[in-house]
């Protein structure tokens, strides 16, 4: 039996269930707007959401694997084309690019055009220093520590801050191999 | 009514055929060994106590796939008998029968391990095993009020376990 080809994030973003997007903004936007109110710094703000995001993270990683049957990546450069044209694709509904890789393969940036949790957001000058989307990088975060990859992302660009793009620099810092998890004399 | 609905599974991928046996029992383990689900369909013989079996199951799996590895004819990438490997790594086995029982194991890469022991006739099970780690997603993985790592009680993915193993078996 061949195992079922990998199904593409179109395919699947089609089949899934969908919000409608603009209740999917909004209802982001009242999120953020309430930590800011709930937590007042804005660098508590991005923990915050970082730490939300990575929640999100280690259980979408499942979903993610249940339905695009993707099996293993051979490499980072794939595991990173994965998250750009799969991933992005079935749960944001946007496709994102991969570039800027450096020598080594094991940091590049995932580009996105368009970013649907950012649609009627302004910066207010109170909040410059605040990373509007940063639940995204804690999601690829997450996920990625689910499957043994330990990384770190950070925003590079944001567009809400002036930038043209949204850019995610996700950083491998290294590859956890599987152990026996019970010890000999238990 | 569906409280955690979310995307249809669909389709039930078909029914391996098989006249008029049991599944014996199911385990659930995540990557750090700990057991989430243990369910016993028919099972009349219990020799250790719980903790015992599984410990005993999830090292027999750990082993037996590193073993499968070593023995690989044709991948290189092997590594020594007991030096841990990257998940995925390596080659896999899917399944082993006995005289008197056959068990299928699936490993997603995010470490979840799926294990059905059925009886020995029992026909190809890798679509079902697929079949139930989409049920762990809809049923566990998206429930709110579970929370990752810890043992999975939850009714509507124990009922719609139940009923998907009593089709196939």
């Amino acid at each position: 039996m061949a195992p079922a080809a990998p199904r593409s994030g179109e395919a699947i973003f089609a089949s899934v269930e969908r919000v409608n997007a603009e209740l999917f903004t909004l209802t982001y936007g009242a999120i953020v707007r309430q930590l800011l109110t709930d937590l007042e710094e804005v660098e508590a703000v991005n923990k915050q959401l970082d730490q939300m995001g990575y929640n999100i993270g280690i259980r979408l990683i499942d979903e993610f694997l249940a339905k695009s049957n993707v099996s293993r990546c051979v490499d980072f450069k794939e595991t990173a084309e994965v998250i750009a044209k799969v991933g992005f694709k079935m749960f944001l509904g946007v496709t994102a690019s991969v570039t800027n890789w450096d020598a080594e393969g094991t940091c590049c940036s995932i580009v996105l055009e368009d970013n649907p949790l950012v649609d009627f957001v302004e910066l207010p000058d109170t909040c410059q220093g605040l990373y509007y989307c940063n639940i995204l990088s804690g999601v690829v975060r997450g996920a990625l520590e689910m499957v043994s990859m330990k990384t770190e992302v950070t925003w590079i660009r944001d567009m809400l801050r002036g930038d043209d793009a949204y850019e995610l620099q996700v950083k491998l810092l290294k590859q956890v191999p599987e152990e026996y998890p019970y010890k000999d004399d238990e | 009514m569906q409280f955690f609905g979310g995307s249809e599974i669909s389709p039930s991928p078909p029914v391996p055929t098989t006249a008029g046996n049991n599944a014996h029992m199911m385990y659930v383990f995540n990557r750090n060994g700990v057991c989430l689900l243990y369910r016993e369909w028919n099972r009349p013989l219990h020799t250790l106590n719980p903790q015992q079996d599984h410990k005993l199951m999830f090292g027999l799996l750990f082993s037996l796939k590193s073993l499968t590895a070593k023995m690989d004819p044709i991948s290189s990438d092997k590594g020594n008998l007991g030096v841990p490997q990257l998940p995925g790594q390596g080659c896999s086995f899917h399944s082993f029968r006995t005289n008197t029982y056959k068990l299928s194991f699936m490993e997603t890469p995010s470490g979840i391990k799926i294990i059905l022991v059925t009886n020995p006739r029992t026909g190809d099970l890798r679509e079902s095993l697929k079949y139930i780690y989409n049920l762990y997603v809809e049923y566990v993985a998206k429930n709110p009020l579970y929370t990752p790592g810890t043992s999975i009680r939850c009714e509507l993915f124990s009922t719609a376990l139940d009923q998907y193993v009593r089709s196939i078996a």
